[in-house]
């Protein structure tokens, strides 16, 4: 706690306080409610053929054997599926230049990608569904696969998308102050790295899931699905079915997981939606695993040339990378797939007070599976490639790691600032986290035992990371480019006959504790104890318009409309009040459900005598009295394009030079997500994102042949983080409340994903230095690690 | 030719079901599609990940890997009926004070093989409890929060058997 002290600090308060999350006990009692439980009348069940191929024209498509098996309902090609839809692109305009070609549910002549949907079976089950697939008749006339985003750039490679005259999609350059003078200069150490980061992808427990049900009578259609963004869903479903918007309805009830990987336009989820309205029968379709890791949207795959020049005395002089990254066949829809490039070239090296900084990002086309924005879009690959360059530059010159960080790092009372890139940097305190982190991990003695071990063959690192984190965005993420993505979020608060309060809000649950921390801020601002509050999200019939919940905004903006909607409610129950206490409003407050008396806190009317009088006796009331007990409020961040979060993470891991292994014995966060609403539950988000960031870091790869095919798609080959390889993991918080609202919340939910691969990166190297070996490659797997220990020993 | 259909008769969390199932069903799929029981969930359907876990015969087994007629005469026991063992009980209220569930869909897994930790005499050390976890998924919490929840629950258990010991002597 490290912030002014605010009404929001009084004892007692609700903000701050670890309170339990009420939706927690349903679901520990199996009662949650998730896509695939949901069983509806005449509903049927939708499979696809899949491309096997990573690139090829589809010769023919037989499927008279698979209408004939019983239970089959339909049998859709891409004639029948496309033919219902305008075509989707995956642009936006301020990304400028950035191409791509319109898409549809199912391929139709030429296949992109391995496991790109091509036949749809729909029928009793998803067993005969399956059944069907098997019998469908496909021929194929194999085309070159462009697997290698290096090679898809090269002058002579075969151009994916006719339209176009080679296979970029979109390029950026940064070019701020002078790199080059910096980089020549005598007294300038350069250290230059090539980084590899594998592609990976959310692997959320419950697979994509949707049942969509279609009126004909009105036209309507109800899309159940698992995901974060009900009213983006709402408007791009509206858009290509060419339906009014408000006889859409997207509903979002209990998510398994999401992660960034359920907020984007699958052609599986769409056609499942057309099938409803062609069949005029609700249709459910589960992705299957091996569905989800074939076409759920895959992150990363970056490859960065990464230069740094530092001065004899420990300055950075000059930072410059080289971003190149393939995206598959097509710019994933709405967001587009060059925001993770765009932020790598925004964000490297961003906690650094760095003058000359240079920047290049090419995201190229290839036959692969479509990547996108998966959590910490970005992050860990640009904090790894700047931390990673600092550390070993820091090693190069004789200087301690948190010694360069000292000398480097914007300093807490600098705000504001404007990053070489552009960002605009405030309320941050990348010097005291630092600090707090050295501390809470007792570094210098680390070092002493790490200096010991080493006489007895046993290899520890200790590896950091400064980071800053983009949250709360605003309307310049997305809106400014044409997306039908909200940056603002609304809240409605209503307080019933029974002096109740019941909050609808557009931000969404996925189990960060999203509708605990809406009641939490309700309860606070206007007064009411928290088991007297009802929350309702996911529906876009009932709940404000509103962006949902992605780059770590649910907090933060969300946050802020509950508090303004609850605030102006109890103005308004106060003012019904005073009239039938006959005295003002100032002289009133709400405490625990009671209207009391500001002098000394005695009850004068409890809400539910109240609420009785204005819904049921409104004769009492004086006739000029109109009462609203219902409030609605919005919120957007305007003085800023995201608010900024920082934090300082260390790793301290054993690396067994015998076989590769890497143990993780510990790791330490510090984080400033400004206010924080429930530390239970911001804690929690930070360990659940430090340890998806240990899966990218050690684990995690999505392996293609050179034939564009997906080696490792099940959960028993593709390795993710389990308990027995996972530490436990410290947190603590420094707090500097964003000025842009009045919570002062920012997001946390990114943050550990974002940092921490940047410090295991390090710890590794950290490690491994003694034995003049290095590793900038992830995830950093033993064999790989064996090569870079043993592959120059003769 | 033989029916792709058999009668099987069980009993699921303390109720008795009559069902015809096609042979090929899965367990998991068999409570939560025909007896309506969807607290057991699908992740992965090959035995990985966990949260299809359930009680047959007082064994916790994989869901998916189980077919419905297999468990013909047996007594199967889900996350909707774990709050009928002390331990799951006890479970279910820790996970939720501990907060380790965030989405709550590797949690009926999670339960189980808690429960069967717990109920085998596991002790609260954190690397034994996390070895007998490292068969269940999890992609929210990091594992921490449910180790946390397990541990409490044998602490409380392990300290009121003391407190019952030290009472009678």
């Amino acid at each position: 706690m490290s912030g002014p002290l605010h009404e929001f600090d009084k004892p007692n308060s609700y903000i701050g306080r670890s309170v339990a999350r009420p939706d927690a006990k349903r679901l520990v009692e199996g009662q949650g409610n998730y896509v695939d439980d949901i069983q509806l009348p005449r509903m049927i069940h939708a499979a696809f053929v899949r491309s096997p191929y990573a690139h090829a024209e589809i010769v023919s498509i037989d499927t008279s054997a698979a209408l004939a098996v019983p239970g089959v309902v339909a049998v859709f090609t891409a004639s029948e599926i496309n033919s219902q839809l305008l075509p989707w692109v995956g642009t936006l305009t301020h990304l400028k230049g950035l191409r791509s070609p319109p898409q549809l549910p199912l391929a139709d002549q030429v296949a992109h990608w391995q496991g790109e949907p091509i036949v749809m079976v729909v029928a009793q089950s998803r067993a005969i569904a399956e059944d069907a697939c098997e019998l469908v008749a496909l021929d194929f006339n194999p085309l070159t696969p462009l697997c290698d985003a290096a090679e898809a750039l090269k002058n002579d490679s075969p151009v994916m998308h006719a339209e176009y005259d080679n296979n970029l999609a979109w390029e950026k350059k940064v070019d701020a102050g002078d790199v080059d003078t910096a980089f020549n200069r005598s007294d300038v150490t350069v250290v230059q790295r090539t980084f590899q980061f594998g592609r990976h992808t959310g692997v959320t427990l419950e697979a994509r899931s949707v049942v969509v049900e279609y009126q004909t009578t009105d036209e309507s259609l109800v899309f159940h699905y698992s995901g974060q963004a009900p009213h983006m869903m709402q408007a791009v479903i509206a858009k290509h079915f060419q339906l009014p918007e408000e006889n859409v309805r997207v509903i979002a009830r209990d998510v398994g997981g999401s992660f960034g990987i359920k907020i984007h336009t699958y052609g599986d989820e769409i056609a499942t939606a057309v099938a409803a309205k062609l069949l005029q029968r609700p249709v459910k379709f589960i992705a299957d695993r091996l569905e989800s890791f074939a076409t759920d949207i895959h992150a990363r795959d970056h490859t960065i040339k990464g230069k740094i020049g530092v001065t004899n005395a420990g300055d950075i002089a000059a930072l410059s990378i080289d971003d190149l990254t393939g995206i598959g066949p097509y710019s994933m829809y709405p967001r587009t797939s060059a925001i993770e490039c765009n932020q790598i070239l925004n964000l490297t090296g961003a906690p650094y007070n760095i003058k000359n900084y240079r920047a290049n990002g090419s995201v190229v086309f290839q036959n692969k599976n479509l990547m996108c924005q998966y959590r910490a879009v970005g992050h860990p690959v640009a904090m790894a490639v700047a931390d990673s360059l600092l550390e070993d530059a820091a090693n190069e010159i004789g200087m301690d790691v948190v010694d360069i960080r000292r000398r480097n790092l914007l300093a807490d009372d600098a705000y504001p600032v404007t990053s070489a890139s552009g960002m605009k940097f405030s309320e941050l305190s990348h010097q005291q986290s630092l600090e707090r982190l050295v501390e809470m991990m007792n570094y210098d003695q680390l070092r002493k035992d790490q200096k010991e071990l080493r006489k007895s063959g046993i290899y520890r690192g200790i590896g950091l990371v400064s980071m800053v984190e983009v949250t709360n965005p605003s309307p310049m993420f997305y809106g400014i480019g044409g997306a039908p993505i909200s940056a603002q979020d609304g809240a409605t608060v209503r307080l019933d006959a029974a002096g109740a309060l019941h909050v609808s809000c557009s931000i969404t649950e996925q189990g960060q504790g999203t509708n605990t921390i809406i009641a939490q801020v309700a309860a606070e601002v206007f007064g009411v104890g928290l088991e007297r509050i009802k929350v309702t999200t996911g529906d876009t019939a009932t709940v404000p318009y509103g962006g949902g919940t992605w780059a770590s905004r649910g907090a933060g903006i969300g946050g802020e409309a509950v508090l303004l909607a609850a605030s102006a409610l109890k103005s308004q129950v106060l003012d019904v009040a005073a009239s039938i206490l006959q005295t003002t409003a100032d002289t009133l407050d709400i405490v625990s459900g009671v209207v009391v008396s500001k002098a000394d806190n005695s009850e004068r009317i409890t809400l539910d005598d109240l609420g009785r009088i204005v819904y049921y006796r409104g004769n009492e009331l004086p006739s000029d009295i109109k009462p609203e007990l219902i409030a609605t409020r919005h919120y957007r961040v305007t003085d800023f394009p995201f608010v900024f979060t920082n934090g300082a993470m260390a790793a301290h891991v054993e690396v067994d030079t015998e076989t590769g292994f890497v143990k993780v014995l510990d790791f330490w966060v510090v984080e400033d997500c400004g206010r924080v609403i429930n530390p239970k539950l911001v804690d929690e988000q930070i360990r659940g994102g430090v340890v998806q960031g240990i899966g990218g870091a050690l684990y995690e790869e999505c392996l293609y042949d050179d034939e564009g095919q997906l080696l490792n798609a099940t959960m028993a080959d593709y390795l993710v983080p389990m308990a027995a390889e996972m530490p436990d993991i410290h947190i603590a918080h420094i707090e500097t409340p964003t000025s842009t609202s009045t919570l002062g919340a920012k997001g946390a939910g990114e943050a550990g994903t974002g940092g921490a691969p940047a410090a295991l990166l390090n710890a590794v190297n950290d490690a491994l230095r003694p034995l003049d070996a290095s590793i900038h490659q992830m995830p950093m797997t033993p064999e790989r690690i064996l090569k870079e220990l043993y592959t120059n020993l003769s | 030719m033989m029916s792709d259909k058999l009668d099987i008769e069980l009993i699921v969390n303390g109720e008795q079901i009559q069902q015809s199932v096609l042979v090929r069903t899965n367990l998991v799929d068999f409570l939560r599609d025909q007896v309506g029981l969807t607290g057991s969930h699908v992740g992965c359907e090959q035995g990985v990940c966990g949260a299809c876990t359930v009680e047959v015969d007082g064994v916790m087994v994989r869901g998916c890997l189980m077919l419905a007629v297999q468990a013909n005469g047996s007594t199967v026991t889900t996350i909707e009926g774990f709050a009928g063992n002390t331990t799951g009980k006890k479970l279910q209220n820790a996970f939720s004070e501990h907060n380790a569930l965030q989405c709550g869909y590797c949690t009926p897994g999670m339960l189980a093989s808690s429960i069967e930790y717990i109920d085998r005499g596991g002790s609260t050390d954190r690397d034994s409890i996390r070895q007998h976890l490292s068969g269940n998924y999890c992609r929210c919490t990091g594992y921490q929060a449910i180790v946390d929840a397990v541990a409490s629950v044998i602490e409380i258990t392990d300290a009121g058997i003391n407190q019952s010991e030290g009472a009678s002597t």
